[in-house]
């Protein structure tokens, strides 16, 4: 099917900024849902508050924009009433990390299929260019006018750490290695999380002085690496990327489906 | 014996109720005094093929019963007072996407941690403005298990009527409290399943345009129609919009939809009111209270009845002030400080005659407490 079927076109022009990197996210992930002809009626998208989810109003699934920050929680009651059904839930930095943060990780944690992206652009756009949890040490916001003193997680770290059964990180410059990612994220069984790298020229690049989308790309290139690459191994102060974790363990819904088997024998 | 006759605390009278109504999924946080509910219902639910959660926290748990919902199960969550205030931004969610749901609220002391294994009835604010934003709110009440039963299936019944959530305002002895309960025949009560659309697949869907009779039917996530569900306001397709018409329609909408049904959403009951001098107006236990004090003057020949009310919000005013009208004295008896007393005022013809008869600390309110406001107003001294 072609992209363009998967998009509702009547709300194009989107409304992110020239040179956002989301677009790219959304046209990734469009291409690995698209390869994997998902049906549309399989899919629901369940995004939160911020630039981020607006997404789940450009695709043509089953799509419910939530509250900030709980898009996981929503997700979760979905998928648990009707497990057949594919799970995506792309979330900002902020909206996954700071207010979601509980939910991120408990989700994580019961290993419930569900297909998990952190569009991290180290920043709050849409409230404007506020630090987040993912600035990291040193850097300027609009809250924080002299430099941020609060350090970052490691989204990968902390997806492990807390359960997930599949880890990624990419970035909007490596599209094709995004839509490969992506692809195995939601064939994935279990809770997958990709974290992708997406620019903020308007707040976070014009704040901290690195440049336009195009000089921001060109960092996510110099800056990263594949992991088990020999450039990361003679560099290790480069940004890994690349599948970290892909593991086989006990999905939430099937367990759960023991669970009433259980019961019902036991009324019977 | 007969398994339809239990002797149960009335969170399992709320418990039997929802299962009886169609209940498929709950999500839960643990908190006194309504864990009963989530601990009878994970052993439940899965016996009837239904889902159980307990959930990270108490936002999490009302937001999980919204997501369940859109793929067509009738949902419930459990609380108290700190679980939910936390519930109140996913409660607005549920109002302005209008999901069916319903929140039980077993009410303790508050605010904040207050008084967690003692009686209370200070929430009945909360439950209509807790909140934000112009919008309208269904609750209910019972203060009997028999009443906690089938109140609760009215509630499932209303939520799907309404697209709307509903809450269950009981209180700690209404939830701890045993006595008896007989669960009724199946298809003894009425029940409102989820009205879905009839339109194929193709054809264009508008979650959100009413039919002539007010009712949206829905259409499950998983099933042919994709449509948007947002907390922003949205037009018919459910898509965001702050054109300032649809902003106006959609909040009139939400509003309209249940203030212009208060007379068929109104419950309650009545003792003696025929030719009652005194009338107490009550709900929940302290409802209990005033109907053994007014049989018991009734013995001694005062002329005194009790309007129970069994739905707090929409306000009942049009009941209370036909009622009250012939009334010399409206004693309310609730424990908070005067939250439906305020109400009682504004749809009486004589305000100055509204008294109220409250406990605050704890304890239930006991007909002795009531009796000693009731002998002032009849100026029988203290």
């Amino acid at each position: 099917m072609p992209i363009k079927d998967y998009l509702r076109e009547r709300f194009f022009p989107h409304m992110w900024c020239p040179g956002c990197g989301h677009g790219t996210v959304l046209n990734t992930l469009l291409h690995a849902v698209e390869q994997l002809g998902l049906d549309k009626k399989e899919i629901v998208m369940t995004s939160g508050i911020g630039c981020s989810a607006r997404i789940s109003g450009y695709v043509d699934f089953h799509s419910l924009h939530t509250l900030h920050g709980r898009a996981l929680a929503f997700a979760t009651g979905v998928k648990l009433s009707k497990p057949e059904l594919t799970l995506l839930v792309p979330m900002g930095d902020g909206d996954a990390l700071a207010i979601g943060g509980n939910h991120f990780i408990h989700a994580a944690r019961r290993n419930i299929d569900i297909t998990a992206i952190v569009m991290n652009n180290r920043i709050y756009g849409m409230t404007g260019g506020q630090f987040s949890p993912l600035s990291g040490l040193g850097k300027k916001a609009t809250t924080a006018p002299y430099r941020t003193i609060d350090n970052n997680f490691d989204v990968v770290a902390l997806s492990i750490a807390a359960g997930a059964s599949f880890v990624a990180r990419t970035t909007t410059y490596h599209v094709q290695e995004a839509i490969d990612i992506f692809k195995k994220a939601i064939g994935h069984k279990g809770f997958s999380v990709v974290e992708i790298l997406t620019q903020c020229p308007t707040h976070y690049g014009r704040k901290n002085k690195e440049g336009d989308a195009v000089e921001m790309l060109a960092k996510y290139k110099s800056d990263t690496a594949r992991i088990g690459s020999k450039a990361l191994e003679k560099d290790p102060s480069l940004l890994g990327r690349g599948i970290f974790v892909n593991r086989d363990f006990p999905e939430y819904c099937e367990e759960y489906e023991k669970i009433m088997q259980v019961a019902m024998k036991e009324v019977a | 014996m007969n398994n339809s006759l239990k002797f149960v605390q009335g969170n399992e009278a709320c418990v039997e109720g929802a299962l009886y109504a169609g209940l498929e999924f709950f999500a839960g946080y643990p908190i006194t005094p309504s864990t009963e509910v989530a601990e009878l219902l994970s052993e439940r639910l899965p016996q009837k093929g239904g889902r159980f959660i307990q959930m990270e926290d108490e936002i999490a748990s009302m937001c999980a019963i919204i997501g369940a919902s859109l793929t067509g199960r009738k949902v419930m969550t459990a609380t108290s007072g700190p679980g939910f205030s936390l519930k109140q931004e996913a409660i607005g969610y549920a109002c302005m996407a209008e999901i069916p749901c319903v929140i039980v609220n077993v009410q303790r002391g508050g605010p904040s941690t207050g008084n967690p294994t003692h009686v209370s009835q200070g929430d009945v604010n909360q439950a209509r403005w807790g909140t934000h934003g112009d919008h309208a709110i269904i609750a209910l009440t019972a203060s009997n298990h028999q009443d906690i039963f089938s109140i609760t299936v009215d509630a499932f019944n209303m939520a799907e009527t309404y697209r709307t959530p509903v809450v269950l305002l009981f209180d700690e002895v209404m939830g701890h409290m045993r006595e008896r309960l007989v669960v009724p025949e199946e298809e003894e009560l009425p029940i409102v399943d989820r009205l879905r659309t009839s339109l194929g697949k193709g054809v264009d869907y508008h979650p959100y345009l009413p039919r002539e009779d007010g009712r949206l039917p829905m259409s499950d996530f998983g099933a042919d129609h994709r449509y948007n569900v947002t907390g922003l306001f949205h037009d018919m397709w459910g898509f965001p919009s702050n054109n300032p018409k649809v902003v106006k329609d959609l909040l009139h909408h939400l509003v309209d939809k249940i203030e212009n049904n208060v007379n068929v959403i109104t419950r309650y009951k009545e003792y003696f009111l025929e030719d009652a001098e005194y009338i107490m107006i009550s709900y929940g236990s302290s409802a209990r209270s005033a109907i053994h004090l007014a049989k018991n003057r009734r013995a001694k020949g005062e002329r005194i009845g009790v309007l129970e009310l069994q739905s707090l919000w929409p306000f009942p005013e049009a009941v209370i002030k036909e009622k009250c009208a012939g009334a010399r004295a409206v004693i309310v008896v609730e424990m908070n400080m005067g939250q439906v007393m305020r109400q009682v005022k504004a749809c009486v013809d004589r305000p100055e005659s509204v008294f109220l008869a409250n406990r605050i600390d704890g304890k239930l309110i006991t007909p002795t407490n009531i009796k000693g406001l009731l002998r002032v107003i009849q100026g029988r001294g203290v």
